[in-house]
């Protein structure tokens, strides 16, 4: 017979810096992704931006989720199931574009993430 | 007898929406991308395609995580953009073909698929910035829409190889259609890019080369490894590559290269633009 650990979560495969949003993620994150996705509605957005721990508040956030929300802190959101597509339309909210972003997330300036992308271009030159 | 008249390929990053809506396609920035299309266009002047089958990734407008299906086949009368967060400019409607739709969707379960159906679905930026691109100055779309949506948000990912069986089915579903249509066959998104993570930004534009020179002549090349395996090569969002593979696999004929254009950056993105025509096999 094969052990009990056969019947266990497989282990995870794992690719530096790259979150895999995976069923473990989406549980995890189910309820900062549902508040997301309701940013859709204009209304909700503004309901938002008028009182964001209320609004945190409707869609129960743990405490961590709500901690980077309030501080922008895009790293903390994924590590808390945060989903890309669901996160970007709250980012919008707070007037990042998809660099400013990537900047946060990488360390670098918003100008550095920026020569970078462009620098692929004088590779293929 | 309908005709499959060839796939197109293209990215769909949403700041291209919003440079076509600010009049940017002549600025340095943008024109190396825009460029890729005029070629397009005439292809289409050509190929006169009445229907697009276009096989795309929604991205949270449509479909959320309270169900969440891997295959999504639309069979609605119409559809229609929405708001997706951003308070852009809505895209125009979508004209559905339903009849063609089950048709599609028979044949699919019939071949062992179990897609999901939908009746009603509104459509995102990722199938819109497309159509956008190929009929800019349309007052209404030329041609009329099956939306065909793939999961490339929520792991398991359907496997490349599964993908491709999918396009290769709704293929054959095509070629078995009775109507006259003349049919253009879209995989939307891609190339090379990543938004979340640590290694945001990422672009690998040898994997995407590799991509666009296999896909034509040897689709199977690229279902050769896995989902995570496209994303450990071009990045999270980069796997967005399984709605080409899954185009090209609809591609039933020999297929021709009719034009390609790769550009990098637009915005996160290697953007990339590809035509294939179809040429359907001689009857025997």
């Amino acid at each position: 017979m094969t052990s009990s650990a056969a019947h266990g979560p497989a282990p995870r495969r794992t690719i530096p810096g790259t979150p895999i949003f995976d069923g473990a993620a989406a549980t995890q994150g189910y309820a900062l992704n549902a508040m997301c996705f309701s940013f859709n509605d204009p209304a909700n957005r503004e309901a938002f931006r008028a009182d964001e721990d209320a609004y945190c508040d409707r869609f129960g956030l743990t405490a961590e989720q709500r901690r980077a929300v309030k501080e922008r802190d895009i790293l903390g959101m994924i590590a808390t199931g945060g989903n890309i597509y669901y996160l970007a339309k709250l980012a919008g909210i707070f007037g990042l574009s998809v660099q400013d972003v990537g900047a946060a997330q990488t360390g670098m300036s918003v100008e550095d993430f920026k020569a970078a992308l462009l620098a692929h271009q004088e590779k293929m030159a | 007898m309908s005709t499959i008249v060839g796939g197109i390929f293209t990215s769909h990053v949403p700041a291209i929406g919003a440079a076509i809506a600010r009049g940017l396609q002549q600025e340095p920035y943008w024109k190396p991308f825009f460029d890729g299309f005029p070629p397009v266009r005439r292809w289409l002047e050509q190929a006169k395609p009445d229907v697009a089958v276009v096989f795309y990734n929604d991205h949270g407008l449509n479909f959320f995580l309270d169900k969440m299906p891997t295959f999504a086949v639309g069979a609605a009368p119409h559809y229609e953009n929405a708001d997706e967060g951003w308070g852009l400019p809505l895209f125009k409607p979508f004209e559905g073909v339903p009849d063609l739709s089950w048709h599609i969707i028979d044949h699919l379960v019939g071949s062992d698929f179990d897609p999901t159906t939908c009746q009603r679905m509104l459509v995102d930026h990722s199938l819109a910035i497309p159509f956008e691109l190929c009929w800019p100055d349309a007052e209404a779309w030329p041609v009329k829409l099956v939306p065909i949506a793939i999961n490339t948000v929520q792991h398991p990912l359907p496997s490349p190889r599964r993908c491709l069986a999918l396009g290769r089915a709704v293929g054959a579903a095509l070629e078995s259609w009775g109507g006259p249509e003349r049919i253009v066959v879209m995989g939307t998104g891609g190339l090379s890019h990543q938004l979340d993570g640590e290694r945001a930004g990422f672009i690998n534009t040898a994997y995407d080369r590799h991509c666009l020179d296999t896909l034509g002549p040897d689709p199977d090349a690229l279902t050769q490894q896995g989902a995570l395996d496209i994303i450990e090569q071009a990045g999270s969002q980069g796997v967005e590559l399984l709605n080409w593979i899954a185009a090209r696999g609809a591609l039933t004929g020999r297929v021709e290269e009719v034009t390609r254009n790769y550009h990098v950056p637009i915005s996160n993105t290697a953007a990339a633009t590809m035509v294939l025509a179809n040429e359907a096999p001689v009857p025997a």
